[in-house]
């Protein structure tokens, strides 16, 4: 009896994937040719990654794959697939992007800033326990 | 023994050995030592002999029977002199700062204008965090990005280093003595009325200028602290 793996996030030419270290580190870029078990060649022609050969231990594969896209493109035939699937922001909009952008934003502000976070937070905890008390009695 | 300096101008000892040598320790001599008797530049002293003429005039201390060898050796003159204190890039007036240490740490003030001494003058204002106008050094201190618009306004030239000297006051008695006058603890003396003018005046522009800001009186009366997970190098102020 053989079951059919649910498994589908491959390493695979067309897979988008997000760069964890080194100086493009938090951008993504997809895989155009695996060049071994260790490495594969990526190419990020809109999100200002140069073609280069990346370990995979330095990036995670996301969901998002562009389909289609030939073994090996070179970098101006990723561009056309990139822009064409819209893979940039499908990222984006995914909920893994969202809470980069806002760990990020929040890591950026400043002390006033911090500050505000602070009250507006403590504002909502207010609002929400007096909601609640008003629907439990 | 050992040269008592090294080269004109630097001694052999440091400053505490010889503090520690001299025996400085005991307390410093005060009073003026006995006067000694001042001896007469000359004496008579009988010769004897006949044709020495008796007594003659003879100075009581010798005259040196060289010329010093060599010149008097001058201190060598220091060509170093220090260097006016820089005010930190990110610190203008109405800056916002982080007191790091002393009585008001963690409290959020408004810097106004850098000291002749170096010391940068801050203020609360005193009406919003009780931080009065003051002092302080800028290595204690962390500069935030939050400036408060003060427009063309200029501190008053005659808070200066000097405003903030004590007043030399005479101790007669002891400092026991002092606080309890007649088994009472001393009243505290008024802060003068001249200051706290000063104070309001400045205070006046300052607080103005803060209240066009949402939350800036709220977060200027909050005290700054480090919450867990939170490293000051790694914070963007």
């Amino acid at each position: 009896m053989s079951l059919e793996s649910n498994f589908n996030r491959f390493v695979e030419v067309g897979r988008v994937v997000l760069l964890k270290a080194g100086r493009y580190a938090g951008h993504i870029a997809v895989i155009v040719e695996i060049i071994d078990h260790n490495r594969a060649i990526i190419d990020g022609p809109t999100t200002g990654v140069p073609r280069q050969a990346f370990p995979y231990r330095h990036l995670t594969l996301t969901p998002l794959t562009i389909s289609k896209l030939p073994r090996n493109a070179g970098s101006g035939t990723v561009k056309k697939y990139v822009d064409k699937s819209g893979i940039v922001t499908k990222w984006e909009s995914t909920a893994w992007a969202k809470k980069r952008a806002a760990a990020e934003k929040r890591r950026t502000l400043s002390d006033f800033e911090r500050f505000q976070v602070m009250l507006h937070k403590k504002s909502r905890r207010d609002k929400v326990r007096k909601v609640l008390k008003a629907a439990k009695a | 023994m050992a040269r008592k300096e090294l080269v004109p101008g630097i001694g052999r000892l440091s400053r505490s050995q010889v503090y520690a040598r001299r025996q400085l320790y005991k307390g410093r001599k005060t009073g003026t030592a006995p006067a000694k008797p001042e001896a007469p530049p000359t004496k008579e002293v009988q010769v004897k002999g006949d044709k020495n003429g008796g007594a003659r005039l003879v100075p009581t201390s010798k005259a040196p029977r060289f010329y010093p060898a060599e010149d008097v050796r001058k201190p060598k003159k220091s060509r170093k002199s220090a260097k006016p204190t820089k005010l930190r890039d990110s610190i203008t007036p109405g800056t916002v700062l982080i007191l790091l240490a002393g009585r008001f740490r963690g409290k959020r003030v408004v810097f106004l204008k850098q000291l002749e001494s170096g010391l940068l003058l801050v203020t609360g204002p005193y009406k919003i965090n009780g931080v009065p106008l003051r002092r302080v050094n800028q290595a204690y201190v962390i500069a935030t990005s939050t400036k408060i618009d003060l427009g063309d306004f200029k501190t008053d030239a005659k808070i200066n280093d000097s405003y903030f000297a004590k007043s030399e006051k005479k101790r007669t008695r002891s400092a026991e003595d002092e606080f309890f006058a007649d088994g009472k603890p001393k009243e505290k003396e008024a802060f003068p009325e001249s200051k706290a003018a000063d104070q309001r005046e400045v205070d006046k522009v300052v607080l103005g200028a803060v209240k066009k800001t949402e939350y800036l009186v709220k977060y200027l009366n909050a005290s700054f602290s480090l919450s867990k997970g939170e490293y000051p190098h790694k914070l963007v102020f």
